[in-house]
């Protein structure tokens, strides 16, 4: 287990400093906290929120980066959601897929449902889980100057990239986007096709 | 792949090439898969097809998800598994019937027509249960000959009428495990 490091970034700031440079990239965001994070920072055509389907964040996020190779994708999600999709990090492995960077807002909590401890609280390491996978481009982000190169990896790195950003576990404020699943999937694919 | 690959893989009662040609005439253009003896021609298939992305799985379950962002980059997915692997998908179902994600699954039986392994009757028989249950509409099919008309129904209840449809391919079709293999 690594040694504890203390935890100072703000996950809103994280997802906000994330998105500032998103250009045309596709966004998948994972159930609960990482959703309300990105509504936070302002909805977009280019989001697909993810409501439900905990531990189907990434593997979304592999479906619509193999279907659009010519597009940066990029999946937000959290530490819980992840942990429930691991054997993911194999397939997505096994994939390759260039285009594709995958964060972990990582609070160590189960925050949607009371903030209890996940496992990576007590020294799970995802990115090392990555690694372990296949995915060679992965990083574990504490501070703003590991941020700054951690995003410059998940936009123009050779993907998988797979970043692990810790975060503080502070409840937020929730900012719900809408919520309807077909109205989602169709603005999301009027604005990466062109048509429904 | 190549076509005189495909001819000396094509016999009478080889639906498996008839459900790739299925899958093909529907443009479909990512195939995921937890692996079972009964799909193993269509998986090869499918692999030796560079059309075709083919999506090997750790659990089916990612399968769903797969999909589901294959069909928001507009490209259509089957997803293939046995019975026993329907058990893992039901959560993630919820996702693609919420959005109304057309999803293709072909299921290969087993704890049915004459099996062996008491371990995988109940899951077998719970099979299309769950599956209505959790929203799917089931085409269940028992004879060789209509394996393909079955999944090209499918396909287009699927991608033409936005649903999620599972194609049961009964144990009497796929073959009896042979316990002494």
């Amino acid at each position: 287990m690594p040694a504890k490091t203390k935890i100072t970034l703000d996950r809103r700031k994280v997802v906000a400093r994330i998105l500032r440079d998103r250009g045309d990239a596709l966004l998948v965001t994972g159930l609960g906290a990482p959703t309300w994070d990105a509504a936070a920072v302002g909805d977009h055509a280019n989001n697909f929120y993810l409501w439900g389907g905990m531990g189907g964040a990434m593997m979304t996020g592999l479906g619509l980066a193999l279907a659009q190779p010519g597009r940066r994708v990029l999946v937000i999600t959290g530490d819980g959601e992840m942990l429930m999709g691991l054997g993911g990090l194999a397939t997505v492995a096994v994939q390759k897929p260039a285009n594709l960077g995958i964060c972990i807002m990582d609070n160590q909590r189960y925050g949607e449902t009371g903030m209890q401890d996940t496992h990576t609280e007590f020294g799970v390491d995802l990115p090392a889980m990555g690694r372990g996978a296949g995915i060679a481009e992965t990083a574990m982000v504490y501070t703003s100057k590991e941020l700054d190169g951690a995003i410059a990896q998940l936009y123009d790195a050779r993907g998988p990239v797979f970043v692990n950003v810790k975060v503080v576990p502070k409840v937020q404020p929730m900012i719900l986007p809408f919520r309807d699943g077909p109205s989602i999937k169709h603005r999301f694919r009027d604005a990466v096709l062109g048509e429904t | 792949m190549a076509r005189a690959a495909t001819k000396k893989l094509k016999k009478k009662t080889d639906w498996p090439v008839d459900v790739f040609r299925v899958l093909k005439d529907a443009d479909v253009r990512q195939v995921a898969y937890v692996p079972d003896a009964g799909h193993t021609e269509l998986i090869n298939l499918c692999i030796a097809d560079n059309a075709v992305r083919s999506v090997p799985l750790t659990a089916e379950q990612e399968g769903v998800a797969v999909l589901t962002g294959a069909w928001l980059g507009g490209e259509a997915g089957a997803l293939l598994m046995q019975s026993s692997g329907v058990g893992n998908v039901i959560n993630m179902l919820g996702m693609a019937n919420e959005c109304r994600i057309p999803l293709l699954i072909l299921v290969t039986m087993r704890g049915d027509w004459g099996e062996f392994n008491p371990w995988q009757v109940p899951m077998g028989q719970a099979t299309e249960k769950a599956l209505v249950a959790a929203g799917v509409i089931v085409h269940r099919v028992d004879d060789t000959d209509r394996i393909a008309e079955t999944v090209e129904s499918a396909a287009r209840l699927a991608f033409d009428a936005g649903r999620m449809v599972a194609v049961l391919i009964g144990q009497r079709v796929v073959g009896v495990k042979d316990w002494t293999k």
